[in-house]
């Protein structure tokens, strides 16, 4: 069997240090995600409401935010808005607000597409029960969009943890900063240890999002 | 040559541990118009569907004329040909117009020239009342339009005998009638059919021989005045007075 | 902030050529992702035993870790095993093994809708199963398939971002590497916006076109 450099793992503080940098990345996108759900939630309402003109500049910050790919964000925030205005942003600050943009865009998308999905008889049939706007919206339309949303949203948090993977290139120490430390620490001694090393980071990014992934498509199947 | 044109024997079909068939018999001859009724979900349209070997089938067999008609056969496709299929909902390929509907199978499964096949398919559809549909798409027919295209395009393949699953079953009341007359039409002349249908008064009257199919079995077999007027069985009797209404006018006054 | 546009001039040749290099990677992987996404949709579609369960793991693999990962793992991890790439490959490759699982559930999910009964009526006028599959079947799955391949291609497109971990010198790797030589970050950074949208808004465009086209075409019924 040829040399994998999966020993490396196993030397002093390797794994628990690769598990550190993942912990960063899972801190950055649970914030992330945790900013975004509710901002995005209130924003999707609004989508899906009546003021044109809310509604206008909502579809422009949609569209900004959706067109470019998140690292041109994340490089904007990180040289760009700190050259225009001069202050101090680390790199996993900037890549907080930049992962809060964007999912807050691409939540509010999920709630508006939720609500608006609903169908018209719903809302007919409600009136004719003698509902009123309110009550139809808390018992008819909330629970039912509520049900298409969840496995979405949770949807979300995996794509918001790969994206996490994006903060290496502007130097925020995370899995693979410190994956790339460990096989440069070792190249001597391990030679192959570049192959063990990045196994490793893509099976704990594998074991990171596979069950969330499995939870959503277990609760779409149920809930259809 | 076969004497019969279609030969069923002892045909059964399973659904898990539910058996939908229990050894079903019959011929058809040519020319002949079988009519299958029956209450829901006693196998009618599982057994057009074995007919065309749309469905394994547990025991016995089909044949038309001397070929054996199985799912996985040797010249299934050959034999599908020869057996032309309408279904209740329709099912022309939205994505083509009603012309290309009806030509495809010919061109494609039959090498026919276009030019052959398209003439026919428009004399066809003029005799539905449908020329002027060709170039449409399935979505801007209605209902019963859509049924008779489906009717047409099972006509062009040239099958020696046409199967119906209950194809009037999900009209509006109205566009019944026009579908029922392009098979009655048929009939006059001289098409192989079996149909299954609710429709008992076009029962009566386009078909040679009546099977009352009930839990899977063969209850009765009889031509159509006997089977209407006094059939034989008690089953039978049943099924057919829950077509009868009787009327309530008559009712004493609320106190 | 005010943009030099001598630098700008000046930088424009060099966003040109790793434009060049950004859609060509991109073109060849997301063509290759369409053949990998058919070729298992197919098979998932078919239920073809033990093919259909290694396509469910490549399936889970490659939507389950980001491309970032999967492209260091083909050009750093896969040498240590004999298995060496250039850079273009590895970049060609990694957005095929991305791209090909998105586009599988985006074919498959057009399959399985289409209705049963079509391929029923179809097979009753006597077309076999090929020709199902080629005349009745996938014209409409393509049909219904459209907004999500488009979707995925942006998406694709988008993700070619990270070719620069690989030392790819692509737009990001230009942008970078200006920012860091001569600090004209503004410039650099408009410019990368800039053409970002030269290359994405088209396809944007152009994909809400093609479903506003396919929504109108022989549907509905």
């Amino acid at each position: 069997m040829p040399d994998l450099g999966l020993e490396v793992l196993f030397k002093g503080q390797n794994m628990v240090r690769l598990l550190g940098g993942l912990g960063v990345a899972l801190k950055i996108s649970l914030i992330a995600v945790g900013v975004s759900i509710p901002l995005g939630i209130l924003l999707g309402i609004l989508m899906a409401g009546k003021n044109r003109v809310v509604k206008a500049i909502l579809r422009v910050y949609l569209e900004i935010i959706r067109i470019m790919p998140q690292l041109v964000l994340l490089f904007i925030f990180f040289f760009g808005t700190t050259r225009i205005f001069g202050w101090d942003l680390s790199g996993e600050l900037a890549a907080i607000i930049v992962f809060i943009l964007w999912g807050t865009a691409e939540m509010s998308d999920l709630v508006r597409g939720a609500l608006i999905s609903i169908p018209k008889h719903q809302y007919e049939s409600g009136e004719a029960l003698g509902l009123s706007g309110r009550q139809i919206y808390f018992f008819i339309v909330v629970p039912q969009a509520v049900r298409q949303l969840i496995p979405l949203s949770i949807n979300l948090v995996t794509r918001m943890i790969k994206t996490t993977s994006l903060i290496l290139m502007i130097g925020v120490v995370e899995v693979l900063k410190v994956a790339q430390q460990i096989i440069e620490a070792n190249r001597m001694v391990s030679p192959n240890a570049a192959f063990g090393v990045y196994l490793a980071v893509l099976v704990l990014y594998f074991i990171a999002c596979w069950p969330i992934s499995m939870l959503a498509g277990y609760l779409e199947k149920k809930w259809r | 040559m076969a004497e019969h044109l279609l030969t069923v024997r002892g045909l059964t079909k399973r659904f898990g541990s539910n058996t939908v068939l229990k050894d079903i018999s019959f011929q058809v001859e040519r020319g002949e118009v079988i009519v299958v009724i029956g209450p829901s979900g006693c196998g009618k349209s599982t057994l057009l569907r074995c007919i065309n070997a749309l469905e394994p089938i547990e025991g016995g067999e089909v044949l038309l004329e001397n070929d054996v008609v199985n799912p996985g056969g040797k010249n299934l496709i050959e034999l599908r040909q020869k057996i032309g299929m309408v279904f209740q909902s329709y099912d022309l390929f939205p994505h083509l117009t009603v012309l290309k509907n009806i030509t495809l199978a010919p061109m494609k499964a039959q090498k026919r020239k276009k030019a052959e096949v398209e003439a026919e398919a428009m004399a066809l559809l003029e005799r539905v009342g449908l020329k002027d549909k060709a170039q449409s798409y399935p979505r801007e027919l209605s209902g019963g339009q859509k049924q008779r295209v489906a009717i047409v395009r099972a006509l062009c393949v040239h099958p020696e005998l046409l199967l119906f699953d209950e194809v009037t079953a999900a009209l509006d009341p109205e566009m019944v009638r026009e579908v029922l007359d392009v098979m009655l039409n048929l009939a006059a002349t001289g098409k192989t059919m079996i149909i299954v249908t609710h429709e008992m008064r076009f029962a009566r009257a386009i078909a040679d021989r009546v099977l009352f199919l009930d839990g899977g079995d063969i209850v009765e077999e009889a031509p159509p005045e006997r089977f209407f007027t006094a059939p034989e069985t008690e089953r039978a009797k049943r099924f057919l007075e829950t077509f009868e209404f009787k009327s309530v006018k008559a009712r004493p006054a609320t106190p | 902030m005010d943009l030099n546009t001598e630098v700008l001039t000046q930088y424009l040749p060099l966003y040109q050529k790793a434009a060049v290099l950004t859609v060509k990677i991109g073109y060849f992987g997301i063509v290759l992702a369409i053949v990998i996404g058919l070729f298992c949709a197919l098979i998932q579609y078919h239920k073809i035993p033990v093919l259909r369960r290694i396509i469910a793991v490549y399936i889970e693999i490659s939507r389950n870790t980001p491309l970032l990962i999967q492209l260091f793992f083909i050009y750093y991890a896969l040498p240590k095993i004999g298995i060496s790439t250039n850079a273009e490959s590895c970049g060609v490759a990694g957005l095929a093994f991305l791209g090909g699982s998105y586009m599988a559930e985006v074919f498959r999910s057009g399959l399985e809708a289409i209705p049963p009964i079509q391929k029923e009526s179809a097979y009753s006028l006597g077309l076999s199963p090929l020709k199902t599959m080629f005349h009745v079947i996938l014209p409409q799955a393509v049909s219904i398939s459209v907004p999500g391949f488009v979707a995925n291609v942006i998406f694709l497109l988008k993700e070619t971002s990270v070719f620069s971990a690989i030392s790819l010198m692509d737009l990001m790797f230009t942008a970078k590497d200006l920012i860091g030589l001569h600090y004209n970050t503004i410039e650099a950074l408009f410019l990368l916006v800039v053409f970002y949208l030269i290359i994405l808004l088209p396809v944007s465009v152009l994909g809400s076109l093609l479903e506003r086209r396919v929504r109108h075409a022989g549907f509905g019924s």
